[in-house]
């Protein structure tokens, strides 16, 4: 089975002559342990169907499966359970509560889940010790670098061992330094957990760390 | 809720503005009311010292202790009226007491009554007073022979009661005869015949209501007017009047506090859409949110009360004894439920706000 599916799955804003298609019969699959980059110009649908994916967003047309969870009929609160224990965001600029230490931002994600105790704090150690910030857990994001903060989002993320981890242009705000090691990172984390994901970029230097490079243009996915 | 304390926690400065003023506003309020209950207090102390639950005026005084007379024959009938218990008389006496040792007179309540109330006990014999504590104040200590009224009339305090004035004179206690000397060496136009008082204090058989006895006088008796004790404390002058006003001005301020703690919290939550789109992006759902908010709404709110309450009691050590000032317990404990109530209201204003924040705007960016 795979982790992600979206069968002919079309997005359309407004109706009538305001009528905008966001996202035109797109169908991908990624596998279990899969990562996927998807590239795009401005405005061609990527967000959508990042959105559509993570339950962000429903779809106008067609049927979405994430593992075994048919999210295409979800309503807003199965769609909000779905995304608390299922499915992992990395978004632009990291987006940390602010008031919260590294570790104490991962433990957000438990929290809203439901998973609590020592467990879980071992486990957030665990993860930011993994990402090399082990001596940055007690810091806030404001005392943390981009590439830190990033790290962070990552294993915000991870935390819940979601069955799809999705990526919404994790290097736009790095240089390409920092950014080649975030992509490093994210490749070795989700294929150590054998996670699927599926990363958004508009820079093609980073396609390469992918093991597929999925195109789309005006909403429709081109190869 | 535990993110919404960590913020508060973590970055009070944060909430310093709301926090400062609605500290403000707290003290604002328990001033108002202070003054309201010290207003109240100090005017209606002598009718709410009363044991008896209603009080028989003559109709021709339009329910006022000062002008109302009632004769002897009608104190029978009164009593004679089904569910009455007891019937005492009560009488008053405003005049200026001279003090021994002090050069300006003292603003005094002389009370003609016939038996023991809440605060006072049985008459003293004639010549004889209990003396409300606020005339320590002044300068008088048992023992004393005060001077009352242009006559001179001496009469001699004997002890203390406590909260027994009227329209904010302090009371001196004192038997029938004594109370009806002074009265007709003072005032030669109310020299009262033996029997005749001013009021009549009744008390209805147990059971009994108020408002039943009362009408009952009403109907069977003619040329009186019976109220319960607390529709005669309102009808004493400018009572209710000042308590509606006091009352406006008190709920125009929690209005003032609520929109303090609605503008604070819209601007809050304004200034949070981004975090707030991530959290529910990541699966906060918006009620969560929006009992941070309370929760951070309440104890903003308490923590103003409290500090409010403890700066407002150093304010009342400063103000001078000559304002009537009085902290009571329950209207702290009203003002304490209505700031948080109110806080609480405000805040949710910006739930629907909350509600309305769309979890896809995580992504795109921000």
């Amino acid at each position: 089975m795979s982790a992600l599916d979206m069968q002919d799955v079309r997005k359309v804003y407004g109706s009538g002559d305001t009528e905008v298609v966001a996202l035109d019969h797109a169908s991908i699959a990624v596998g279990d342990d899969e990562m996927v980059a998807l590239v795009g110009p401005s405005g061609s649908g990527k967000t959508t169907l990042l959105s559509i994916a993570g339950g962000l967003l429903s779809p106008t047309d067609g049927a979405v499966r994430v593992g075994p969870h048919e999210i295409t009929q979800y309503d807003r609160r199965e769609l909000t359970r779905f995304r608390r224990e299922f499915v992992g965001f990395v978004f632009q600029g990291a987006n940390l509560v602010p008031f919260l230490t590294a570790k104490e931002n991962l433990l957000v994600a438990a929290d809203l889940a439901g998973r609590k105790g020592k467990h879980t704090e071992r486990r957030a150690e665990t993860l930011l010790e993994e990402l090399g910030l082990a001596a940055r857990m007690g810091n806030t994001p404001a005392a943390l670098s981009g590439g830190e903060k990033q790290r962070v989002a990552i294993g915000r993320a991870l935390m819940n061992e979601p069955e799809l981890v999705l990526f919404d242009e994790p290097t736009s705000a790095l240089d390409t330094k920092l950014g080649e090691q975030v992509m490093d990172l994210i490749r070795s984390e989700v294929k150590g957990r054998g996670t699927a994901a599926v990363v958004v970029t508009h820079d093609s230097r980073m396609t390469h760390y992918a093991d597929r490079t999925v195109e789309i243009r005006d909403g429709r996915l081109v190869a | 809720m535990k993110l919404a304390w960590k913020e508060l926690t973590r970055r009070p400065s944060r909430f310093l503005t709301a926090g400062g003023a609605l500290t403000l506003i707290v003290i604002l309020l328990l001033l108002l009311g202070g003054l309201l209950d010290g207003l109240y207090l100090s005017a209606t102390a002598a009718l709410r010292a009363q044991s008896a639950s209603v009080i028989v005026y003559s109709t021709e005084s339009r329910d006022s202790l000062l002008r109302s007379r009632i004769e002897p024959s009608t104190r029978e009938q009164v009593a004679a009226v089904d569910g009455v218990e007891s019937v005492t008389g009560f009488g008053i006496a405003l005049l200026g007491a001279k003090i021994p040792g002090r050069s300006d007179l003292a603003d005094v309540a002389v009370f003609g009554y016939e038996a023991a109330n809440a605060r006072v006990p049985a008459p003293l014999p004639t010549g004889q007073v209990y003396a409300d504590r606020t005339l320590q104040d002044e300068g008088v200590a048992i023992g004393d022979t005060l001077l009352l009224g242009p006559a001179q009339t001496p009469v001699t305090v004997k002890g203390w009661v406590e909260d027994t004035a009227y329209l904010f004179q302090s009371g001196l206690w004192a038997n029938a005869e004594t109370w009806r000397r002074v009265l007709a060496e003072n005032r030669p136009d109310q020299v009262l015949g033996p029997g005749t008082f001013q009021a009549l204090l009744v008390t209805p058989h147990e059971g009994v209501s108020d408002q039943r006895v009362a009408n009952a006088i009403d109907t069977q008796v003619p040329g009186v007017s019976a109220l319960t004790k607390q529709e005669a404390i309102l009808g004493l002058p400018g009572v209710e009047q000042q308590s509606s006003t006091f009352a406006s001005i008190i709920g125009v301020t929690f209005l003032v506090a609520g929109l303090v703690v609605a503008l604070f919290f819209a601007l809050v939550t304004l200034e949070r859409v981004g975090l707030f789109g991530v959290l529910k992006a990541i699966g906060a759902n918006s009620r969560t949110l929006a009992a941070g908010l309370a929760l951070q709404a309440l104890l903003i709110a308490a923590g103003a009360f409290a500090l409010g309450g403890a700066l407002t009691l150093l304010l009342a050590r400063v103000i001078p004894p000559e304002v009537p000032l009085q902290l009571v317990p329950k209207r702290a404990i009203f003002i304490a439920i209505g700031i948080v109530v109110t806080a609480l209201i405000g805040s949710a204003i910006s739930f629907r706000r909350i509600v309305r924040i769309d979890p896809a705007s995580a992504v795109g960016g921000s």
